[in-house]
Formats: C-alpha cells, structure tokens, sequence
C-alpha cells in the first residue's frame, strides 16, 4: 500500500516526488516510458518565463511569478544548470510595440520585478545581432534558461535516494477507487495507494476518465524547434520573443544553457503520439527565427525535434482535488510557463497532500543533489584530481562533447540512472553534440550492456521497442 | 544463343558504358569501351566474373571480437554467399597475425581465406 | 611541461605517414597521439578491398593499408599514445591531452601535424522531417557495429546517400544477411566510385535511385519506414512521386565533415569551401609550424592521397624543426578555383619551396566529359589536359613540374580550370 502514487515522471511528478521523499511515506512514480522526462519535458523551450503572459489572476501567472523565483534555489540545490540571462519580447512596428506594452502592464500586475520598456538602439545596444527592424521590445532580466530534463534527473535522482520508488515502463490501464483510497492497474502490476496524483502530461485527460472524472480535456499541441551547433551559440546571449499570438509565444531564439542556440517553436494542433517534424513547421521555425536574428548559420543546424504542449480546455493549470474523488489530485493542462512554474506547482501539491495524510518529516533526509561533475565544465586542477581518483575519467567517450567513460558509468549507476542510449545523453550529453552520436553511439551500448550485464541487443535507443542491434552477425 | 548485356567498365574512373554480345558464352562484340582493357573486362565479366571477398570473423580469447579476413585470390562471383556461410561457419583463436591462412582452398576455388589485421592473445 | 619537437594529432593514415617521413628525414622526437584504442584510423573497419594501388602497386583492405605504416612506425620505435583525446591546442603549439593513465597532458611541440580526420555529416544537417525512432544510423556507425562488434543494426536496409560508404554497406549489410532495398541519392549521379556502384550494387541487385531522397520517417519506437520522393532540378522533393518504403534501418552515408573543432579554436585560418584549414605547398597552415595533412584538410576519396600529402607534411615539418623552412619568403602565389572547380589544395605556393612530390589536389563541382583541363597563370598556360571524364566524386590532382615551378615566377596567381572543348558537354548519368 503506496501513501501516494504519482503518475507520470515529468518535471512535475519528479518535483512533487522529491518533496514527499522527506517525509515518512511510501511514495511512487508511474511512468510509461523508459525514462524521466519522456513526455512534454523532454521537448520544449527550456526557457524559464519572467511571468508577464499570463492573465493576471490566473494561476498561471501566480505559479509562473513564484516559481521564478525559486527556481535559482532549486537549481542550486539540485546542481543543475540556470541562467537567468532575461529576455526580450521584439515589435517589428507600432501595432506589435502595443503589444509589447500591454505585455508590460501584465507583468506589472503579476509583479514581475524589474522589466523596462526600451527602443530599437538599446535592444541592438544590447544584442548586436538582432534585426534592424525592431523598433522597440520589452526587457524582463528575471527570465531564464534551464535544462528541462536535467532539471527532472536531478529531482527524480533525489526522490529515489530517499526512498521514492521509481515504476518506468508502466504504464497506467486502469483505476479504482477503493475504500481506503485507490486501486492502479498498470501493464506490469497493479497497486493500492492512498492519494494519487496525476501528472500524466497530455495524457492526464485520459488518467482523469479513468476514474469517471471528465471536468477538462488535453489537447496537444506541437512545437517543433531545431538546434545549432555551439558555434552559434554566441548569436544572441538573452531569449528573444516575439510578441505572442493565439496559440503560443511565436517564434524565439535562445542561447541553451549548455552553449548551443535553439530556435522555434511553431504551434500546431496535433495527435498525441505526433512527434513528427515537418519541412512546413521546420521551414517556418527558420523564417521566423531569422526575422528576430538575421544573422545565424542555419547550415550549423544540428538536430530538429517536436514537442508536445500539454493544452488544458479550461485556459488555466488545474491543480486541484478531483471532484468528489477524495485524495485524488491532478496537475493538468501545464502548458507554459509550465516549467517555469513547476517548483511552485509541487509546493502547492504538497501543501494539499497535506490536508488528507499526515507529513512527517524523516530525519536525515534533504532535497540536495551531489553535483554531477562534468568533465567539460571542469578546471584542469579538478579534471587531474578526479582521473587520479578514478582513471574511467580521463578516457573521452563522447569526442563532440567531451564526455568520458567515468561520467557515462556514473550515470548509469545514481539513484534513477539511465538504462537506455537516450537516457546517458540526456543525462551526460554523450551524443548531443555535432556528430549525433555517430562515434560514440556503438561505445555508449558497450557501456550499457556491460554496466547492466545485458547482452549488446537488448539495449534500447529509448526504452522497450526501440532495439538498436538485431543480433550478432555470426 | 546470342546475348547481350549492358555493363559499366569499371577498369578505370571513366566508366564506359558497354554493350557486350556473347553467343554460347564467348564475347562475339564489345561496343561503347574507350580502349581496348574494356574488352577484357567484358570478357572475363560474362564468361567467369570474379570477386575478391572481404568479410569478418569472431574470434575466441582475443583483444578484440572480430577480426577482418579476405580471399587471397578473387573467387568466383557465384560463389560469394557460399564462401559466406563456408567463413562464418569456422572458428578461430587468438593470436591472428596479417596473411596468416584461415581456410585453406575454400570451396575449392584455390583461393584461401587469409586474415587482413592482426589479433593478439587477450591479455 | 613536457617539450616534444613533433606532435602529430591522429594516428590514423594521416599521422602514421607524417610520422615515418618526419623521421625518415631525421626527427627522432616525435609523439602520435591516438584517441581509439589502436593506430590506424577508421581503416581498420574499413574491411573492404581497393586501397593501395598508388602507393604499393597492389590492392588491399584497410586494416593491411594501416597495418602497414603501424609496422613501420613501430619498427622506427616512434612514440605514440593510444585512447588519448587531444582537448586543445593553442597558437603557441601547447597540446593539452587527456588519458587514463597520464591524467592531463601538457606538451609544447615545436612542431605539430594536425591529422584529425573527418566524420560523418548527421540527420540533422539533412533535416529530414518526421519521428526518431532507433533504426537511423550513419553509414559509419553502423560499419563499426558490423565490422568491429559484430553486430547487425537491423534486417530490411535503405542507404541515403551513394558515396563511397554508402555503397560498402549495402554490400557489406547484404553479406551479412540483411536485405538492402535500395540507396537514394539525391544528386543525378552517384558521388561513389564506378567499381563500388558495380561491386556493391549491381552484383547484388540494389537498386539506386538517383535524383531522390527521403522526406519522411516513420515509426515511434524503432524505425517503421520512410517516404522517398524523386527531387526536381532544385532538388526539391516532387509531392506527386511520394512513396513509402518499408525498412527497419536507414542508414545516412551523405557526406564527410573534415573534424577541425580543434584547430578553430587555435584560431587557425580556414577554408569554408573544403572546411579545413588553409594550406601551403608545406601542408602548414597560417599558424607557423603547425601542419595539416590528410581528411583535415579536405576529404580524400583514396587513402593513397592521403599519404601522398602526409608526406609532404611531415617532410616539411622535418626541414620546419631543422631550421630549413621559414615562413618569411616572398608573397606566396594563391592557388584559384576557376570554371568548374571547386576548390584547390594548396591555397598557397611558395615557388621556391616546392618539392618534386606536390600536387594540386582539387575537385570539379559537376560531372564533365571531353573537356580540357588547364592550370594556367593570366595567359600563360602551364599545364593542359583533356579529360574524357570528370566527376565531383573523383579527387584529381596534378604534379607540379619543375617547368611549371619555373613557368610559375613572377606570378600571384595560379588558376585551375575546365574548359570545354568544342565537343564538350555536360552529362547527367541516369
């Protein structure tokens, strides 16, 4: 009997998890796919918003102001990369300029500190590399970038080492409710747990009806960005919005917290399983971007990818008791500033856990993450201390990035390590770099069938169906 | 019986597009070769074409899995998915040094299957 | 800091022939640093037959072309560093390296050679729409899996791209047992060498279909199939000749990138045409006593060229550290990429340091028949040649004669070209 089952291992659910791991509960995550971070966190902008798009009053905007706030604490606690570079929302003419100013007052009554309105020459002042065209833009230093799925590791790492179970491939069939709380039946198991918590992404609709509850529905909605090698990365050094349309942000252009620049998204109506991109899409994301940024290499592309937005009908977050359904909680339609809210959604679910099951802290548990040192980002001084402590760090596996064999071993044995190709990258950026992995893919497999002791064949791109090799040769 | 067949020369980078006419076997008229080793070519190529053939084997106690073998003496086209199975078949150890002779006379064809790298014992 | 007079980073064909004639012409402190965990370079699974016949008058595989100069390394007892990664290198010629054993690795060369290689362009270059699911691989991973693993990526093949690489899988794949559907190529004529398209594919009945690409992939978890479409004269793809294929594995062999992360850094001087560095006819580039030679500079279709001009920059890095060869000579003539030439290699010639080995290596940008090939400086011609074929998949080069040295004074300019002769024509091969 599980006190809270959490379904869906997203930045949200890992957050939550984390949180609940301190207290003295037997808590779970359910996730269908081989992974954290597999669903809507995985592909998305990775832009911590400063808080001025939301409808004031709205839980958007009241989340999305506090969790920008305390996303440097979590960061910092939870050793993951956070810049708060700010940003930029760009007018083209006067009738965007207006828009850009409505922006500003929204801002003002969400409290978002510090923004200023600014012209065209203080915008190029401040980024050489933006267009000609723009005449004026709304400036929010509090904006940010983060790594999204680096950000859900780190929270799903922590929640495990306290003792937070992590259920990956299941995927949720069924639910019950049963007198002392719930019943889950997934493709692998079946559980009782007292509180349950959806924050099954796009699918969290379906978790919903699953228990009779049909008060929202999750559409998707696609995103499809590419990104540039490192050498682009430099191109601008804040986010640069656009203003706002209907259906999303419009195109931006941002530095990423690990160098490179990403651009996108486009916002496009779409199934659930869709994450397919298109040459429309991709062709737009590069017209667009080039509108703000003229001058970038599109030939640096790297990788393009969709994402999927998890579009609640109701126009706002819904984090909530069901109704009628005590005990059960959702977190749905986290659509952006989603991620920028996610601290401040897991504080607000927990506080609610708290009206049904008592929380009693553990004693020597806390929410910390031992840096996961990557040996890019190192001094030489360190690097030289860390290969003597263990020569696996001197041996570079990944050649574009700089990732050794030490760093892919360690990954794969922390609390929610990686079990497939997909998930080392994620974790150490083995593969994220120019060559894609061309090199070091058939290394990393080596790696993950010795350090799981499975046979070459039965390692995964992403987890179960995605094989990579379909035997030996002879 | 009269044949013709439309092959490329692949003697030298220009590639000459030819039409070669056999009757019983024997090359009665090459047309389309820019010299005269064209002609040769399409001999050989209707009446008994060759290949070299370079493949892989595994290899028990070496440093590394698998090592890369090669007919010494091309073998008859053919033959190439039999000489296949005949090397995959087969089963060597550590130590293989480079031109150390695996199958000797495969299928018969007087070419023998000879190592191309070397692999030591592993350690 | 450890001082070395020769570094040479790669130790592949490159390297390996740089070394053995730097200390053929007497450098004995010489340092190979290799990332892989032998010499040899990406010869050793290159398992197929045909290099060599320039250089050792005979045909072999990769790894008894490699094994050859590692036999000669090691008989000249020159030093070398496996599974070390050079991570930067500075304009002062500093290498810092990384290995197991050592830890960092601090060496001021005297002179380095840069032989870094090239990879793999990726998915992402192409931007092909659609999912990603497992089943996509770079022609040249999927080699390692087969020929150093031992392992098959999948059953039912199709092979964007028909260079070289593409061409040596789909045999290489049919071989093992997997059925390859066909090779795409965009372009109307395939970049790979005439015997690979006859050897590779015609003598196992793969289709090549040239002028069309893949425009879709399908499939979530492991690789379903994908839409291929013929492309028009823009190489656009034509909506209406759309269809699907069915394959568990698409494998990419759509160009070489010459891998010079490290010497951009250096804030060497590059080419953005070949994307390697800027040469002279030393193979140094605009950083003094640093030299260049091999897939570096700019990709190479045979491993004999590759030597070729390693030769020319150890040779030159040898006279470099002997004091011979100095970089204040008069203003170098550039080398220019006239009419249907895409780029020439050496950038600069400085005639009086010429040597009786060096070429100009250079590519045409379009397939060519019965036209003149013509190096000439202003008016003067220096060097003419009909060719009855040209193609961009074929490197050619031209030896640079004493006459033409001779021929070459008081000139800044060298220009390489093709003129078509009253006959000639442009062909397309369908």
């Amino acid at each position: 009997m599980y006190d809270v089952a959490i379904i869906g291992a997203g930045v949200i659910g890992t957050l939550t998890a984390r949180l609940l791991s301190l207290y003295d509960l037997q808590v779970c995550i359910i996730e269908k796919d081989g992974d954290v971070a597999m669903g809507t966190t995985k592909a998305n902008s990775a832009i911590i918003h400063a808080g001025y798009d939301a409808k004031p009053g709205s839980l958007k905007a009241k989340l999305n102001v506090k969790g920008n706030a305390m996303m440097e604490q979590v960061a910092k606690d939870l050793a993951v990369h956070f810049k708060r570079i700010g940003s930029f929302v760009v007018a083209f003419n006067d009738e965007e300029m207006a828009r850009v100013k409505e922006l500003y007052q929204r801002g003002l009554d969400n409290g978002v500190p510090e923004m200023k309105i600014i012209n065209g020459n203080e915008v190029r002042e401040m980024e050489p590399n933006l267009s000609e065209d723009i005449i004026g833009a709304l400036y929010a230093p509090t904006a940010g970038i983060i790594g999204p799925y680096e950000l859900t590791v780190a929270a799903a790492e922590v929640a495990v080492r306290n003792g937070v179970e992590l259920k990956l491939e299941h995927e949720v069939e069924s639910i019950s409710e049963e007198e002392d709380g719930y019943r889950i039946q997934t493709n692998q198991d079946s559980i009782q747990t007292k509180v349950v918590i959806n924050a099954a992404g796009i699918f969290a609709d379906a978790i919903a009806e699953m228990v009779g509850d049909h008060s929202f529905e999750v559409h998707a909605r696609k995103g499809e960005y590419m990104l540039l090698d490192k050498s682009q990365g430099n191109t601008v050094s804040r986010v640069i919005f656009q203003p706002p349309s209907k259906v999303g942000k419009g195109i931006l252009v941002t530095p990423t917290v690990d160098g490179n620049l990403l651009v996108g998204p486009t916002a496009d109506e779409s199934q659930k399983e869709d994450l397919a991109t298109t040459q429309k899409g991709l062709e737009k994301v590069l017209r667009g971007a080039k509108r703000s940024v003229p001058s970038f290499n599109e030939r640096e592309v790297i990788r393009s990818f969709a994402g999927l937005r998890a579009v609640g009908s109701t126009g706002d977050f819904v984090i909530e008791e069901a109704d009628g359904l005590k005990g059960f909680y959702h977190a749905a339609g986290i659509e952006s500033p989603g991620l920028s809210a996610a601290p401040a959604i897991a504080e607000e679910l927990l506080r609610k856990i708290g009206d049904v099951i008592e929380l009693n802290k553990v004693e020597n548990l806390n929410l910390l993450r031992k840096p996961f040192k990557r040996f890019s980002e190192l001094t030489n001084e360190e690097r030289r201390e860390l290969i003597k402590k263990d020569p696996r760090y001197g041996k570079i596996v990944c050649r574009c990035e700089k990732v050794t064999e030490g760093e892919i071993i360690e990954c794969i044995h922390r609390p929610a390590g990686a079990t497939n190709l997909d998930a080392v990258k994620r974790r150490t950026r083995a593969g994220m770099g120019r060559c894609q992995g061309g090199f070091c893919s058939p290394r990393v497999v080596d790696l993950l069938a010795k350090e799981l002791d499975l046979p070459m064949e039965e390692v995964t791109k992403q987890g179960s169906g995605s094989y990579l090799l379909v035997g030996k040769t002879k | 019986m009269q044949e013709v067949r439309e092959m490329v020369c692949i003697v030298c980078p220009v590639g000459c597009h030819m039409k070669v006419t056999s009757n019983e076997g024997q090359v009665t008229k090459v047309e389309g070769n820019s010299c005269k080793r064209g002609i040769g070519y399409a001999e050989a190529e209707c009446t008994h074409p060759t290949r070299t053939l370079t493949t892989t084997m595994r290899i028990k106690n070496g440093e590394v899995p698998m090592i890369s073998v090669k007919t010494d003496e091309p073998v008859p086209k053919s033959l190439l998915m039999a000489c296949m199975e005949a090397i995959n078949k087969a089963k060597i150890q550590a130590p293989i040094h480079v031109g150390d002779k695996i199958i000797e006379n495969i299928l018969d064809t007087g070419s023998n299957i000879v190592a191309t790298r070397n692999c030591e014992r592993k350690a | 800091m450890e001082q070395r007079e020769l570094v040479i980073i790669g130790g592949g064909p490159a390297g390996l022939a740089a070394a053995v004639e730097a200390y053929d012409q007497g450098i004995r402190d010489i340092l190979i640093i290799e990332r892989d965990s032998e010499l040899g370079g990406i010869l050793q699974q290159c398992i197929h037959n045909g290099f060599g016949l320039h250089i050792f008058g005979e045909e072999l595989t990769g790894p008894e072309y490699a094994w050859r100069f590692i036999e000669e390394v090691k008989e000249r007892g020159i030093d070398y560093k496996l599974n070390t990664m050079v991570l930067d290198i500075s304009e002062k010629r500093e290498v810092l390296a990384v290995n197991e054993e050592d830890g960092l690795l601090e060496i001021e060369a005297k002179a380095l050679v840069l032989a870094m290689g090239c990879r793999e362009r990726t998915r992402g270059a192409l931007n092909i729409p659609g999912m990603r699911p497992a089943g996509i691989y770079t022609a040249g991973a999927a080699q390692r899996f087969v020929n150093m693993e031992g392992y098959l990526p999948g059953k039912k093949v199709v092979i964007l791209g028909s260079g070289d690489i593409g061409l040596i899988m789909a045999r290489r794949m049919t071989l093992e047992g997997a059925k390859v559907e066909m090779v795409c190529e965009l372009l109307p004529y395939s970049g790979g060498l005439t015997r690979n398209i006859v050897q590779c594919l015609e003598d196992f009945d793969i289709p090549l279909k040239l002028e069309h690409t893949v425009t879709q992939i399908h499939g979530k978890d492991r690789l379903e199939g994908i839409t291929i479409a013929q492309v028009d004269a823009h190489r656009k793809p034509i909506k209406s000749t759309e269809c699907f294929v069915e394959c568990d594995t698409l494998l990419l062999s759509v160009g070489l990138i010459p891998e010079n992360e490290l010497s951009r850094e250096a804030g060497i001087n590059m080419d953005h045409i070949t994307s390697g560095p800027v040469v002279n006819e030393s193979m140094e580039t605009s950083i003094e006593g640093v030299f260049a030679c091999g897939n570096v500079v700019h990709v190479h279709d045979l491993v004999d060229f590759v030597t070729d001009e390693s030769r020319v920059a150890g040779r030159c890095a040898a006279s470099y550290l002997r004091g011979k060869h100095s970089s204040e000579q008069e203003d170098p003539i550039v080398t220019k990429a006239g009419e249907g030439i895409r780029y020439v290699i050496p950038h600069h010639i400085r005639h009086q340091l010429l040597q009786k080995e060096n070429k100009l290596f250079f590519r045409v940008l379009d397939i060519y028949s019965d036209v003149k090939l013509v190096v000439r400086c202003d008016d003067q011609i220096l060097y003419s040649k009909k060719k009855r074929k040209l193609a961009p998949g074929e490197m050619e080069s031209i030896p640079i004669t004493d006459q033409m040295i001779v021929n070459m004074e008081g000139y800044s300019e060298v220009t390489v070209e093709i003129q078509q002769s009253g006959l000639g024509v442009r062909e397309c091969k369908k």
